[in-house]
Order: structure tokens, then C-alpha cells, then sequence
């Protein structure tokens, strides 16, 4: 016995007529200028340590730590959260998101102790990053070993 | 000049790159979860195919910065690391290479546990 | 007569509201409502040590306050009735363990407080109860945790999600005395028009609230015109006009200026509450602090309080499976 009026197709449509959309355009300048911006302070921050003399494998390392303390530090005072929000994946995107998605749940779940609380769900998020990113460079790294093989 | 040149070019590609996380976010119903994933494991493969070095040499941090950098340092370290240490290398190089930014986001991570408290939303 | 149709129990002794508290936190204080809620919060904490406690001691504040106003004690309600959102609902539980009433748990998502008041008014009219107090409560902090990110995330919402009320309504009923009177109530059907986005729950509930309020105006043979007023509990502003499309198209007369939304009173569109605000709290304090004041004061006569929930959990979500809505109609009276 059904009374609705709709069929879940056509409720749809009348579900999506009615939902407003997404500010696109605000959207992509927002992301846009605030992932750039992050993009700067870490070309500024590798041109710094150029100028310590880090050398090539210790500047990156230099870099990339200088920008995650500045997500997680931010993430931490509560700012994160209020740029993600204005910037969607202009902050998301760069390493400083993923930092606030390394600090985010450990801050909220500390409540639930240092060890499943904290210790558990600091990978929350970063997990699957982690799980992925790692898993996919493993294979490409044994594609490259065969190819490398193959050709030589 | 040249400063400045290289400030404008890691701003519009990194700006660029966040645009198409934005994308995925407004025309897409992937979670952030999944967008995260797909930006580190792209950056991955465009490494493998050779495409994303270039983006690094001419953009720097604009194309280091983003989670597709943290991918193409995984793939350059897998790839440096069999040159170094053959098979074996492909299970150590990704690590090795992002180590500083694994350990520095758990440890900070752990340390704004301790010192912050959660904050709700105004 | 204690049953009217298929679904609607019709209370041969309506049982009496003799008190009602509300207690809205810092954001809903802000809000249109602001004015009328009986207890606001400065701090979303309430100085405890978790947001789940806190929404505890929020929902005991709630029913103590109404107890206070009734000049009733603690010992003498037979009955707490009461639900939130947390897994187990651990927040009107854990009250409960603090008042010390025998509890009955309820669970019906952002419905659950119209639920509590038909079950409980079925007791009372029954004979069973001579007083229970019916509570419902959410917290943005606690749900968010749950069912969303942590947070500290820096995530953006979609225009159609909605805005967790940290919010908390009770209503005291009696089965004698002064005051007004719940005169029927419909239970619903567990409605899926197969919406999957976890976030439109206006647009998941829309249908149930449509076949809920269609099942008592038919069981009753009443129409929206008997109502001076429907109020749907967190449809939000997408759902609130999806409803009034569905009974359009069935041929159902549903006059816009008798629907009001909670979930769409709560906030000031200003607030950033996006499709509005959502949980048990909102259409229990919406209905304990702005509605029931209203008919008190003869503003109104008649009131159907229909309360909806999305029956989704993060589990559900997560596996793919679409967000089913429940809704639970209750008609308020003026005395006589």
C-alpha cells in the first residue's frame, strides 16, 4: 500500500529541481587562492632553506615538516577548520590538509584515551592516504625493477 | 625578478591543482576521504608515467605542496631506491623518502592532542 | 474508541501537559527562537568534561526544570521517556541514571520526541502511567563526532546538509489536570524513496512525513484545515517545500501558511545552519519552548506536531544503502 505520489525516479528529479546548488564559481577562487597562497609559503620556505645550505634531500624534509607543524598548530588552535570551510580543497589539497586530517581526530578523541582515542584515530583519515599512496609506489617500484630488467 | 617568477608559477599550478580537488568536491559525491586517496595514488602514477616530474621542475612547491607531490615523492623514492637497491628497493624507497612528513604529522599530531582541547563550531 | 484507521491511536483519556522546559545551546541562541526557550546555553560544554556529558546533563537540566515547574519530585513521575542520538542513547540514558525514573528508551532519529509523547499519552490514556515525562535531546558536537568528521576538519557542508541543534526539550504529562492535551497520535511507516546522499535528510524524510500526515488526516477524517497549525519536525527549508510538492501532487490539501518547519525556525538563514537545523532537540525544543507557549496562550487551538527521522547510521552510510525516513504525528489541543 503505497501513497506516494512519486516514483523514487522521478522524486529525483523533484529533489534535485529543488536543491540549490553549490556557489561554483566562489567555490573554485576560493580554492584557488588559498591553495596557491600555501603553494607560495612553501616555495618560500624551500628558497629559506636553500639559503641554509639543507641540501637536496634535507630541504624537502625541511619544507614539508615546516608546512605540517603549521597544519597541525592550526588545526589545533581551532583555525583549520574555519579556512577548510572559506577554502574547501584549497586546503584540503596541500600537505597542511593532510596534516589537519592527521591532527583533527586525535584532538577530537582524546577523550576516549591515548591509546583508541588518540593513538587509533590519529589515521582516520591519513590511513587510507598512507595505505594507498604507499601500496601504489611499492607497485610502481616493482613495475620499474621489471621493466628495467626486461630492457636492459 | 626571477623570485618572483618562481612565486607566480607555485601559485597558479598549486591554486590549479586545488581547483580540481574543488571540482570533485562540487560536481562529484566523493567523500574527502576518497579525494584524498585519488590526488596521493594519481600522483603516484603520473610520476610512473613520467608526467609529473616535469610539473615539479617548473612549478617547484606549487606542485610539490599538494598530496600529489606526497605521491610523487613515494614514486620517485620507490623508483631511486630499486636503481640503489633493486627489487627490494620498491618496498623501502616510498617510506624512506616521505619519512620526514609521515613522522613529523604523527608526532605533531600526537602533540596537539595532548596540548589542545576540542572546540565547537560558532 | 482507541484507535482510529491503521495507524493512529486516538486517547479515550487525553492526557494533560502539565509542564514543558527547553534548553537551546549558544548557536540556537542566536537564532529567531531565542526569545522563547526557558533555559539557553552560554558554554557547549555545560563545564563538563565530554560533549557526550554534557548532553546529558543538558538533558537533565531539561527534565528537572520541568519537574520544578510542575512542583513535582523527581520520585513521583513513573515514567521517563526519552531519546537522543548517540549510539545507545547514552545521553537520556545516563540522565535517566541521574533522575532515577524507570526509563524507557526511544529511538526514532530527529522524531524521537514526538514518539516519546505518543507512546507515553498511549500509557496514560491506558491507565498504565499516571505521569511520565517525555525528553528528547542532540548535541552538534556529540552527533557531529558520530556521524560526520571530527570537528577540528576543515571540511566544507553542501547548501542541503543540515545543522545538529544542541538542544533539549521535555514535556511532563499527567493523566489529570489543567492544560493541554494530546489528543491522538500517528504512528508511521518506515518510508525510503531511495535518496542516498546521507546529508539531504530533508529530502529522505519529506516522503515519510507526507505518508504519516496522509495516514492521520484519512484514520481521523481530518483535513490540514482542522490544524491551525502543522509543524513538521527538521524537514529544513528543502524538505519543508519537497513535503508541500508531494502533497500536491497526491492531491492532498496542504495550505503553506499552516506548515512550519522546526528545523527551518530554528536559525536565521544568515547562520550558516544551510538546509536548517536537525536533531531530536530541534523539534523538542522547538514544540516545548515556541509551540505549546503559543497554544497556551490561545494563539493557537489545535496543533499536529509531526516529528521526522532519517533512520541512517554511519554504518548504513558507509555501506551504500539509501537513507529511509520514519515519521510520528501527534495532535495537540487547547483545553476543553
Amino acid at each position: 500500500m503505497s501513497r506516494q505520489p512519486f516514483t523514487p525516479d522521478r522524486y529525483r528529479e523533484l529533489v534535485a529541481s529543488h536543491t540549490p546548488p553549490s556557489r561554483q564559481l566562489r567555490g573554485y577562487l576560493r580554492a584557488f587562492w588559498v591553495g596557491g597562497t600555501i603553494c607560495v609559503l612553501g616555495q618560500a620556505l624551500t628558497l629559506w632553506a636553500e639559503k641554509l645550505n639543507l641540501g637536496e634531500i634535507t630541504a624537502p624534509m625541511f619544507t614539508t615538516s615546516a608546512l605540517i607543524f603549521l597544519g597541525t598548530t592550526l588545526t589545533g588552535i581551532g583555525v583549520y577548520d574555519r579556512i577548510g570551510k572559506y577554502a574547501g580543497a584549497g586546503s584540503a589539497i596541500p600537505v597542511t590538509g593532510f596534516a589537519n586530517s592527521v591532527a583533527a581526530p586525535a584532538i577530537e578523541f582524546q577523550r576516549e584515551g591515548a591509546v583508541m582515542g588518540v593513538g587509533a584515530r590519529l589515521f582516520t583519515l591519513a590511513g587510507p592516504v598512507l595505505a594507498y599512496g604507499i601500496a601504489s609506489s611499492v607497485l610502481v617500484g616493482i613495475a620499474y625493477w621489471l621493466a628495467r630488467g626486461w630492457v636492459l | 625578478m626571477d623570485t618572483l617568477w618562481l612565486f607566480v608559477k607555485a601559485f597558479v599550478v598549486g591554486g590549479l591543482i586545488c581547483d580540481v580537488g574543488q571540482l570533485l568536491i562540487m560536481r562529484t559525491k566523493l567523500t574527502n576521504a576518497r579525494i584524498l586517496v585519488l590526488f596521493v595514488v594519481s600522483g603516484v602514477l603520473l610520476t610512473a608515467l613520467g608526467l609529473y616530474k616535469p610539473l615539479v621542475d617548473f612549478a617547484g612547491a606549487g606542485a610539490t605542496v599538494p598530496l600529489t607531490g606526497f605521491g610523487y615523492s613515494l614514486a620517485m623514492g620507490a623508483i631511486e631506491a630499486v636503481n640503489r637497491y633493486g627489487f627490494w628497493g620498491a618496498f623501502v624507497g616510498g617510506i624512506s623518502r616521505t619519512a620526514a612528513g609521515i613522522t613529523a604529522a604523527i608526532v605533531f599530531g600526537l602533540v596537539n592532542a595532548l596540548v589542545f582541547k576540542p572546540h565547537a563550531k560558532p | 474508541m482507541s484507535r482510529a484507521g491503521q495507524q493512529t491511536f486516538v486517547y479515550d483519556r487525553p492526557p494533560v501537559i502539565a509542564a514543558h522546559a527547553s534548553v537551546a545551546g549558544p548557536k540556537e541562541a542566536q537564532g529567531p527562537l531565542a526569545p522563547w526557550f526557558d533555559a539557553l546555553l552560554e558554554d557547549d560544554l555545560l563545564g563538563q568534561k565530554s560533549w557526550e556529558l554534557a548532553e546529558m546533563e543538558m538533558v537533565r537540566r531539561c527534565v528537572m526544570d520541568a519537574l520544578n515547574q510542575a512542583r513535582m519530585p523527581a520520585e513521583s513521575v513513573q515514567a521517563l521517556l526519552g531519546g537522543d542520538l548517540n549510539n545507545q542513547i547514552i545521553a537520556s540514558s545516563f540522565a535517566a541514571r541521574a533522575l532515577g525514573m524507570p526509563f524507557l528508551g526511544q529511538y526514532g532519529a530527529c522524531s524521537t520526541f514526538v514518539q516519546a509523547l505518543a507512546v507515553a499519552s498511549a500509557l496514560i490514556s491506558g491507565g498504565f502511567l499516571d505521569s511520565a515525562a517525555c525528553v528528547a535531546s542532540s548535541h552538534f558536537c556529540t552527533a557531529e563526532r558520530q556521524f560526520r568528521f571530527p570537528l577540528e576538519l576543515g571540511t566544507q557542508r553542501p547548501p542541503q546538509a543540515s545543522w545538529t541543534a544542541t538542544a533539549c526539550g521535555c514535556a511532563l504529562l499527567k493523566g489529570e489536570g489543567e492544560g493541554l492535551r494530546i489528543t491522538s497520535g500517528t504512528l508511521g511507516r518506515v518510508i525510503d524513496l531511495n535518496i542516498t546522499d546521507a546529508n539531504h535528510m530533508g529530502a529522505a524524510m519529506a516522503p515519510a512525513v507526507f505518508d504519516t500526515l496522509a495516514a492521520h488526516f484519512s484514520d481521523m477524517g481530518r483535513r490540514a484545515e482542522d490544524y491551525d497549525l502543522i509543524a513538521t519536525g527538521d524537514l529544513g527549508w528543502i524538505g519543508r517545500d519537497l513535503l508541500l510538492e508531494l502533497c500536491d501532487a497526491a492531491g492532498v490539501s496542504l495550505p503553506p501558511d499552516r506548515l512550519i518547519d522546526c528545523g527551518a525556525s530554528l536559525f536565521y538563514r544568515e547562520q550558516d545552519a544551510h538546509a536548517g537545523g536537525s536533531g531530536c532537540g530541534c523539534v523538542a525544543s522547538v514544540s516545548c519552548g515556541w509551540l505549546m507557549k503559543r497554544l497556551e496562550r490561545g494563539e493557537l487551538n489545535r496543533l499536529l506536531l509531526v516529528g521526522s527521522g532519517a533512520m541512517l547510521s554511519p554504518t548504513s552510510s558507509q555501506q551504500g544503502q539509501s537513507v529511509p525516513g520514519i515519521a510520528c504525528a501527534v495532535s495537540i489541543e487547547r483545553g476543553r
